[in-house]
This record gives C-alpha cells, structure tokens and sequence, in this order.
C-alpha cells in the first residue's frame, strides 16, 4: 500500500515539474527528463567527483560528530532529571534560532575549509539528537527498571535488555532528524567560504545562471535525501512497532 | 522556581566567561568580541537607526511567510482531513518534507524570481507551511465525534462545520504549528538573505563579515537571536497557557 502511495506522490512530483516547465518555458526551467539527462552527464564528469567526494566527506564526518556529542549531552541530561529540565528549553532555543547567522563565527575560529563545513554540519545536527535522547532515557519506564533491580541483573546485561530497547527508538528518530538537519548545515556550509563541494558547485552556478546545473544538483540532493530519509524512516517504524 | 534560578545563572556564567576570556586575550577580538562590546554596538546600531530599514524588511518577509503559511497550511490540513485518499499519498510527502534541504532551492528561486523580496518569502514560506498542515491535521484529528454528530444535526455544511466547530477545537493544535511556522520562517527568511540577497538582518550580517566589521556583524547576531528567541519563548509560554485551559475544561 505505502509503495503504491509513494509511487502516485512521484508521479505527481514529476507532472508538476512538467506543467510548471510547460508554463515557465527554458528561461528558468528545465524538463524533469532533460534534468536527469544532465544529472546522468554530471555524475560521469570526472570534475564533479571530486566535489561529491567532498561534500560525502565533510557530511560523514559533521553527521558522526553529531551523533556522537549529541548522545554524549542528550543521555546525561536524560538520566539527571534536574539538569535535563535546566537544559531543555535552552537546546530548544537553541533549535528554533536562524543558526546560518553563525556561519561568520565559525569561519572566524575555524577559516575557511573542511573543518569549517565538517562544525557546521556537526552543530546543526547536534541539538536535535540531544534532544531526543534526552526524552528517550528521561521516559523509560521506571517499573523496568526496578524490575531490573530485583532480578539483579548485570550492568551489562542491564544495558543490553532494558536500557537499548527501551531507548533505541526514539534514538533513532533523533539521528533521523539529525541526519537532515547535519546535511542542511554541510551544504549551507559549502554556499560560502568554500571553494568545493556542492554547496559550492550550487552558488557557482547561480552566479553563472546555470539552470541545467542548478536543477541537477538540486535533483542530486533531494534524491539523496529523501532516500535516505526513507530507509531511516522505515526503520524508525520498525523499532517503533516492535516497541 | 529553582530550575529557573540555576538556568539564569548558568546563562549569565557563560556569557559572564565569554566576557572574561575575551578581556584576558585568550579569545582573539577578530574572532569573538566581547558581549558587553556587542551590546554596545547593538545599542549604538539601533539608536543611530541605521539598519532599521533592514529589520523592517526582515520582519515584514517573515510576517508574509507567516500570515500565507497559516492561510495555505490551515485551508490544506483541512481539506487533506476530510480527503483520506489524498491524505495517504501524501503521507510520505509529510515524513520527507524536512529532510529535503529547502535552501537547495534558493538558488533555483532566484533564478526564477530575481533578487527581490519573493525568493526569501518563499523559502520561509516553504519551511513554515509544512509544520501548520501537519499540526492542523493532528489537531483535526482529535475532534470528538460527538461534535461533529451535532454539527450534522445543526446541518451545517462543511465549511461552516469546518470553522464553527473543528479548526475552534483544534485552535491549540493549530497554534503549535503557528508557533513552529514563526520560528522556521524566521530561519528561512534570514538565512535566505544572507546567503544572497539585497537588504534585510541576515544581509548584513554576511556583508559586515566579508568587511572584517565585527561590532557590526556581531551586534546583527546578538539583535537577530536576542529577537527569535524572545519571540518563541513568549509563544512557548503562550501555548502551555492555552494547553492548560482546554486541559481543565
């Protein structure tokens, strides 16, 4: 049923590009078949991989950092009751605030290159998987836990049978979360102060007013997105149901 | 009470440190200034009126994305709520929405509409609308069907069934999704603007950083997060109240 659904929803996706191309004509628009033709060009371009390369890099490195200190603050914050509600609207505010004005300090601390793009990706990512992991241990069941207790079970064993299954779902959904947000700040990342990357290729190619260019990389980037975004969705659903 | 006390203080300590590391030396003044330096400028800035067609511009792109976000948002969630067919092929559209990077399409925007005001309202536009659609449903969703039996008895016809009885019973629902679509219009309209645009708060930021003009560029940081985050703590104080009164009705 759900790859039926998702099926109509590209078909229209793709039918509105048409329409909308059909309106707006070659001055600014390209047809979908014409955009992945151009796509297919790019992808075997030997100058582009080494942008892609890049980008995959900075992203990998920025999402795994934020995974990392993200559960690092969120699972502390989670166990300390008093300290997570010391925090919360802090991370919150933190979520709701135009992080793109930021970009500045962090090129000033960092210059300009990889390691600028790698924090920027890592601190939009951050907030949300902290955040998540914190209401993830915050809202385990207490009787399991006492239950645990009685039982005497191990430390480790603790961990394995109580404490992962109990958080693990609403982990995931935080990394899910996290996953767009590190990809959101790699690429803003990469429009300024970079001179690699698709971010970079993306702003070089408004500058030049280079449609095709444009529409392939802007294709490129939410097909990688919305990819995986669906596998982590469906096992997101999985470890959810079986919750 | 005392949650409160210790978040004050912990707040002040940070930025009391900040002060402190950057009068020592220890943090470069090119790279952070300290915040009483910010705040001295921020003053000067506004006082001086110098940017205030900037943050009138701002302000008046994220109040349209705002204002046609909850329009299109409400009037979507509504139909998609009474439309189920349509509803499940969108469904995936729903859980995909935020992964997508909407800036990626900033350029494309630009391409199409020139470098006005448009392309930054439509960013924030495209942020905001999606969080209204989602909570209007949610809300929608919750309404008792004994409200709605009696709206059938009273005969009303759908639209003023829509806005008689379930967008009023769904209003607190609705107003998380206002309260959303003001903190992600806020972050599309400004990063859109700083990362191309004529005028507004992101703008000059990003022109006061390509002149290595710190007082000003961090001055615009301090006004623009001392403003989303006045703005959505009293939001977020706002919705608990209003949660609260239909929790004891």
């Amino acid at each position: 049923m759900r790859w039926r659904d998702s099926a109509v929803l590209i078909f229209l996706f793709v039918l509105v590009w048409e329409v909308l191309y059909l309106i707006i004509g070659d001055v600014a628009l390209r047809s979908p078949a014409a955009t992945v033709q151009n796509l297919n060009t790019l992808l075997a371009d030997a100058r582009f991989l080494p942008h892609l390369r890049e980008t995959g890099l900075a992203f990998a490195q920025g999402f795994a950092i934020a995974v990392v200190v993200g559960l690092l603050i969120g699972v502390p914050l989670g166990a300390a009751r008093f300290a997570g509600e010391v925090a919360e609207p802090i991370l919150v505010a933190l979520y709701s605030i135009p992080k793109v004005t930021l970009y500045p300090v962090i090129l000033l601390i960092f210059g300009i290159g990889m390691p600028a793009k790698v924090a920027f990706g890592a601190i939009h990512g951050i907030v949300p998987i902290s955040i998540f992991a914190m209401n993830a241990v915050r809202n385990i069941n207490p009787t399991h836990l006492r239950t645990a207790r009685v039982l005497r079970l191990s430390p480790m064993s603790l961990f394995s049978n109580v404490l992962l299954p109990a958080t693990l779902p609403e982990i995931v959904t935080g990394i899910r979360v996290g996953f767009s947000l590190a990809l959101i700040g790699t690429l803003l990342g990469e429009m300024f102060g970079s001179q690699h990357g698709l971010g970079h290729l993306l702003m070089q190619a408004m500058s030049l007013h280079n449609i095709e260019r444009i529409l392939a990389l802007t294709l490129l980037i939410v097909v990688f997105a919305a990819g995986i975004n669906a596998l982590l969705l469906a096992l997101d659903r999985r470890l959810h149901a079986r919750a | 009470m005392s949650v409160v006390l210790v978040r004050t203080a912990l707040i002040i300590g940070a930025v009391a440190l900040l002060e402190i590391l950057c009068r020592l030396g220890v943090i470069p003044n090119f790279t952070v200034i300290p915040p009483s330096a910010m705040a001295q400028s921020l003053w000067k800035i506004l006082a001086s009126g110098k940017f205030s067609a900037d943050i009138a511009a701002t302000l008046t792109n994220v109040g349209i994305a705002i204002a046609a976000a909850m329009i299109v948002g409400i009037a979507v969630g509504t139909l998609l709520q009474s439309w189920p067919a349509a509803r499940r092929v969108f469904d995936p559209l729903f859980a995909t929405y935020y992964a997508v990077p909407m800036y990626a399409f900033y350029p494309l925007l630009l391409v199409i509409f020139g470098l006005g005001d448009f392309p930054q309202i439509a960013i924030g536009f495209l942020l905001a609308v999606m969080a209204v659609i989602i909570n209007t449903l949610n809300g929608l969703d919750r309404v008792p069907a004994v409200l709605l039996k009696t709206a059938r008895v009273h005969r009303l016809g759908l639209v003023s069934a829509a806005l008689r009885v379930r967008l009023p019973y769904a209003a607190p629902y609705v107003f998380t999704g206002f309260k959303l679509a003001v903190a992600y219009s806020f972050i599309g309209v400004v990063g859109a603007e700083f990362i191309t645009s004529s005028r507004g708060i992101g703008y000059e930021i990003s022109f006061a950083y390509n002149n290595f003009d710190n007082a000003v560029m961090y001055a615009m940081i301090l006004f623009i997060l001392l403003l989303v985050i006045t703005v959505n703590m009293s939001l977020h104080a706002w919705e608990k109240r209003l949660l609260s009164r239909r929790r004891r009705a």
